[in-house]
């Protein structure tokens, strides 16, 4: 607006100057301004993703690995002492992080692998005509909107040793009460559960939308050679979803590996050991552990660079495996 | 898309699923409704008690659950605000826009989501330390502000929600691009903004770990900050828990029970295209 009255203005105090001239400057310097908007404006449009990003993102992330090669503590985190590659040293002398990493790893597997599992099944069932879809749907969903901290806190109590429902249940049919928060294994059960409670819906409904994208033909087909509905969800509905299975694997593992809050709150009063004997600590709490507990940021950032390096490894593995599978 | 029809045995074991999925969340409100020395019993109490007006009050005093809910609304509903505009413009850009270095910047989007959070937490720790920001809000919202997921959804979505025609009207209309986003794009993209936000929304109300770092339960906590402190005994009361942990789920239930259609259709959506 400013623009336009400032190109109009000399035009209407100097009143020999003939009109067309303004008319001319105005078109040129509307389409120098045309030409200018058209070049630069899409830089505006992504330039705060990017700034963004640059300060809260890139910039962290490079430090880490700067950090890394430091003596930091928490008290004072502008005192860096420069040590080397002894953090990553001590990480691996150090039992607790082999620990965590193999807590990690099967606590990772007890909750992925149902997970996708259940989902998979559910998302067909899903996928039936029937009444009331959406609300089995919104039903099947709604864990995934209760926040890691309230879901927890209320599995503890499912799970309690002496008055916990679910030792209840299985005091009736005739077992004996487990342990779920000390017993090693049970208890890495038990925090897989809360993760597969939380996000088995909501990976049912990825697969519902890339099964309603198969084509009926295929199942026509199938029906025609007189396959049973079992047969064609195991020869139709798995192999035209693999790319959606590879997909949810790869965002699974991610989620699996950075493992933080379940594990934090499941330890009673404790913290962020892990459990009374860090049977269930993973890497995630470990570098929480490390840095906001102990107070040695810079062991904290090898942690973290440690789980990276873990999480490319796997993402190699996964490319090869699939290179092989085709 | 098949039409085959469910039976009997989908129905019951959909059932099945749907009480699995909402137990825990009403056994939350029928052990807030109780007291200590009942959840202290066995059998645990399957339905609802008469405290749990008492319990509400004494975790929205001794958590200070409502600073925490306040602290929360404000943060997710900035983080929203902020993720939906500029993943729009983004979006846009990428969608429709011929401009230098689209491609790369487009696949550095892309591989942004791929970073884990714990690369980063501590040198934005000591970043935000530097600043006084511990325990400020902005520290929470600010690095969340913008997200590849945002950008991604959106671009996805315009590539096929806006024609190129209608851009291009509007630019021989004389439009700037700052008018075309206005009277263009954010039009054509309404849905999927408030898609975005929705799905935005749950996600930062529900973050966990950064919150957990930055904020401290006596500074000006989230509530899932607040939650932590609950869980870690402060409040030795389990049924105080509850109604804390219930207070904390209850407005995302709510928005779930209104939106919960359209959160189920930006997920699938999001699914396919992506």
């Amino acid at each position: 607006m400013t623009d336009e009255t400032a190109v109009l203005a000399p035009s209407a105090a100097g009143s020999e100057r003939p009109a067309a001239e303004g008319g001319d400057r105005r078109q040129l310097w509307r389409s120098r301004r045309y030409r200018w908007d058209l070049r630069w404006s899409p830089y505006g449009f992504v330039a705060p993703f990017f700034l963004f990003f640059a300060a809260f993102g890139l910039f962290p992330l490079l430090y880490t690995g700067w950090a890394a090669l430091h003596q930091v503590e928490l008290t004072d985190p502008d005192a860096m002492t420069w040590v080397g590659l002894r953090n990553f040293t001590r990480l691996w002398d150090d039992a607790f992080f082999w620990n965590a990493l193999r807590n990690t790893f099967t606590i990772g597997l007890l909750s992925t692998v149902p997970q996708l599992a259940i989902a998979l099944g559910l998302a067909h069932l899903l996928n039936y005509k029937m009444r009331g879809s959406a609300f089995f749907r919104v039903a099947v969903l709604t864990p995934y909107a209760t926040s890691v901290a309230a879901a927890t806190l209320v599995f503890v109590l499912l799970f309690g040793r002496d008055y916990g429902m679910v030792n209840w249940v299985l005091s009736t049919v005739g077992f004996g009460p487990v342990d779920w928060q000390n017993g090693p294994f049970a208890s890495q059960v038990a925090v897989s559960t809360i993760v597969v409670w939380r996000w088995t819906g909501y990976n049912a409904l990825i697969y519902l939308a890339a099964m309603q994208a198969v084509s009926a033909d295929l199942y026509e087909s199938a029906e025609l050679d007189g396959a049973s509905r079992w047969q064609q969800f195991v020869h139709v509905t798995v192999p035209s979803l693999r790319p959606t299975i590879f997909f949810t694997c790869v965002v699974s593992t991610i989620g699996a590996t950075q493992l933080f809050g379940e594990p934090l709150l499941f330890n009673g009063g404790a913290g962020a050991t892990g459990g009374s004997d860090h049977q269930f600590q993973t890497l995630g709490l470990y570098l929480y552990e490390q840095g906001w507990v102990n107070l040695h940021l810079g062991r904290a950032s090898a942690i973290a660079w440690a789980m990276f390096l873990i999480l490319l490894l796997i993402a190699g593995l996964a490319r090869l495996l699939r290179r092989v599978s085709r | 898309m098949r039409s085959l029809r469910a039976g009997k045995p989908t129905y019951v074991v959909l059932g099945v699923f749907t009480l699995g999925s909402l137990f825990p969340l009403v056994w939350t409100a029928v052990a807030a409704s109780r007291n200590n020395t009942r959840l202290a019993q066995t059998p645990p109490p399957f339905w609802f008690g008469g405290n749990l007006g008492h319990n509400l009050s004494v975790a929205w005093t001794d958590a200070n659950m409502g600073a925490a809910l306040l602290n929360t609304v404000i943060v997710a509903g900035t983080i929203t605000a902020g993720t939906v505009l500029f993943s729009t413009l983004a979006g846009f850009a990428f969608a429709k826009l011929r401009f230098r270095g689209r491609r790369p910047l487009m696949a550095l989007v892309v591989a942004t989501m791929l970073v884990p959070p714990q690369l980063s937490v501590v040198p934005l720790y000591m970043l935000i330390a530097e600043l006084s920001w511990t325990d400020r809000l902005q520290a929470v919202v600010l690095p969340a502000l913008v997200g590849a997921f945002g950008v991604f959804f959106m671009r996805q979505y315009l590539v096929h929600a806006l024609p190129f025609e209608l851009v291009e009207a509007a630019r021989t209309d004389g439009a700037s691009s700052w008018r075309v986003v206005w009277h263009v794009v954010f039009p054509a993209a309404r849905p999927a903004m408030a898609v975005l936000g929705m799905l935005t929304f749950v996600m930062a109300w529900n973050d966990f770990f950064w919150p957990i770092v930055a904020l401290t339960q006596n500074g000006s906590p989230t509530v899932q900050v607040a939650l932590t402190g609950l869980g870690r005994g402060y409040i030795p009361d389990q049924s105080v828990i509850m109604a804390g942990a219930l207070l904390g789920t209850l407005p995302l239930l709510l928005v779930f029970l209104v939106f919960g259609r359209q959160i189920v259709g930006g997920i699938m959506q999001g699914a396919v295209k992506g």
